[in-house]
């Protein structure tokens, strides 16, 4: 029998064809066209529909925090979405308590948009915008450790809390695809309105933090978004206990400046965790405010350090220094900020220590 | 008759009389599955009608119009199945637009009717009994149907069901192929109805 081609064409073909009629229906039916989004109590919008409800949003100019920048795994870019959402989707279940199913919450990179949505946001993300900037600083802390400062525009007044954080976008460079985004607190005080402090460490082969150690320099031109974020000094009578792990030092810099510019009477113990001297950065800046502010204690510790270093203060994790200096907790506030890790054990001393869980505030690095 | 039913017969018989599931017991897995309430089941049987009718249609011409001038009847198979997998992505999509509620409720069981037996069998029994454009899709269209009617009817009975007691060593698919076997023999009662 003769060899012949026919067959496999003829396969080939019916096949290709049906997979263009796929294509094209897909077109038609999926991403077909307009569909309204009504956000907040604001009047239903008509939008272009077959992306996520994150960047829907964006172009909206409403910018949604996302640490992760849509994959995800971060769970900050939490909405309420009440109509037009579909089902929990897998990818969302892991960042979604029962409660917060319960009110509509849903992750907005998750959701394609598809059919009308009706979506709530927080209010205080209306006001978020976005802002050029340029870097006007770049002031090495400690061997991994960088202080970046950012200029705002002419007449441009940048307002936050302190403890907030702000979104930097980073350029297109070699090896990086699309430009994205990530979460770093504004470690500069919120008198200062024209330019914040970000405090950046390298992680390894941290996208961001990678660009702004090996590629900033000053006079670059960057764009960021913000102030994002519920991390902040609650105005109570309580006493409270501010834990730092590296780079986590950033927004309480900027509580600190801010209560020592108000001199606020809070009782308040900082505790700096970090694993031998050198990563340790802005001593002395804190125990200034150990004079300026009216009732806070400074506590750097540090888990292993070298002998050589000499070190006569607090030796031991954060969470092990943190109990040796509260017996109890009790009616007391926590703020957290660091890596996850840290975070978690943490809230797990503390709450065992007696602090309720909804008085332990945190910033978590993702 | 010039040997060839015409296609209402076709079509009547093949949803009562020839019925694909119940004298072929073609498509049974998500017949046993999906039968444990009507809605589901209904959803289920629909998209099978669908699927079933637009497939005849398809196949028909494929093969008329592409396989039989080529002399390729053989590869009927692998392009019979190639179109029944395109219909149901196409359904898949039109369902989860325009009724995300059924699309979530038929879960895997709607992709998986790419390859419930029944509709490659519909294909392949049209192509072997020689009909006609019309006829086939006549018989697509019934025996679609004829499975819709099984399913429902299947899930009515098991709706029912859900308050008798049934011997525990029976329950599930086991008194379930017992109560298709049943359904079977009732419709047998339909035979002769129409001349075949």
């Amino acid at each position: 029998m003769d060899f012949s081609l026919t067959p496999l064409l003829v396969v080939t073909g019916i096949s290709v064809a049906l997979a263009l009629v796929i294509v094209i229906v897909e077109k038609l039916i999926i991403k077909a066209g307009p569909v309204t989004l009504k956000l907040n109590d604001a009047e239903p919008k008509e939008i272009e529909g077959g992306g996520s409800l994150l960047g829907a949003l964006k172009d909206e100019g409403v910018l949604v925090p996302s640490a992760c920048g849509g994959r995800g795994s971060c769970g900050m870019c939490k909405v309420k979405v009440f109509e037009g959402g579909g089902k929990i989707l897998a990818t969302e279940a892991p960042h979604l308590t029962e409660e917060e199913r319960g009110e509509n919450v849903r992750l907005s990179c998750q959701i394609k948009v598809r059919e009308n949505l009706v979506v709530e946001v927080p209010t205080e993300l209306l006001d978020i915008e976005e802002y050029e900037v340029l870097v006007t600083g770049a002031e090495p802390l400690n061997h991994d450790t960088m202080r970046v400062t950012l200029t705002f525009g002419e007449g441009v007044e940048f307002s936050f809390r302190a403890g907030q954080y702000v979104q930097l976008e980073t350029p297109i460079y070699d090896g990086l695809p699309a430009p994205t985004q990530r979460a770093y607190s504004i470690a500069s005080p919120p008198q200062e309105k024209s330019s914040i402090d970000l405090i950046i460490r390298r992680v390894k082969r941290g996208v961001a933090t990678t660009f702004v150690h090996d590629l900033i320099e000053v006079d670059d031109e960057l764009t960021l978004s913000g102030p994002y974020g519920d991390f902040y000094l609650r105005d109570t009578p309580a006493e409270a206990i501010f834990i730092a792990g590296g780079s986590g030092l950033a927004p309480f810099e900027a509580i600190l400046a801010d209560m020592a510019a108000h001199k606020n009477e809070k009782n308040v113990t900082l505790i700096f965790g970090a694993v031998n001297g050198d990563d340790l950065y802005d001593l002395d800046k804190m125990r200034g405010y150990e004079e300026t502010i009216p009732n806070f204690r400074f506590v750097p510790a540090l888990s292993s350090p070298r002998e050589e270093e000499r070190w006569e203060g607090e030796v031991g994790l954060v969470t092990d220094v943190a109990g040796r200096l509260f017996e109890s907790m009790e009616g007391m506030e926590g703020y957290l900020c660091g890596g996850p890790g840290m975070i978690d054990a943490c809230i797990e001393a503390m709450t065992e220590r007696g602090i309720r869980e909804e008085e332990i505030f945190y910033d978590k690095f993702s | 008759m010039n040997g060839q039913p015409s296609a209402i017969t076709v079509f009547i018989a093949s949803i009562i009389i020839n019925n694909i599931l119940l004298t072929n017991f073609l498509g049974m897995c998500s017949y046993l599955s999906i039968s444990k309430s009507v809605r589901p089941a209904a959803g289920l049987g629909m998209a099978v009608v669908f699927v079933m009718t637009i497939t005849s249609a398809l196949n028909y011409l494929v093969y008329d119009l592409v396989l039989l001038p080529l002399g390729l009847e053989y590869l009927r198979f692998i392009a019979f199945i190639v179109v029944i997998a395109a219909t149901v992505q196409l359904v898949e999509m039109v369902m989860e637009k325009y009724t995300p509620g059924l699309y979530y409720l038929l879960g895997i069981f709607l992709p998986l009717i790419a390859v419930n037996c029944a509709i490659l069998g519909v294909s392949l029994f049209m192509v072997i009994r020689q009909y006609s454009f019309v006829t086939s899709v006549a018989y697509g269209a019934g025996s679609g149907l004829g499975w819709a009617l099984a399913i429902i009817a299947l899930a009515g009975l098991r709706e029912k069901m859900k308050r008798s007691r049934v011997h525990p060593a029976l329950e599930g698919p086991g008194i379930t192929l017992i109560i298709t076997g049943i359904m079977a023999l009732a419709f047998i009662g339909f035979s002769g109805m129409v001349p075949v």
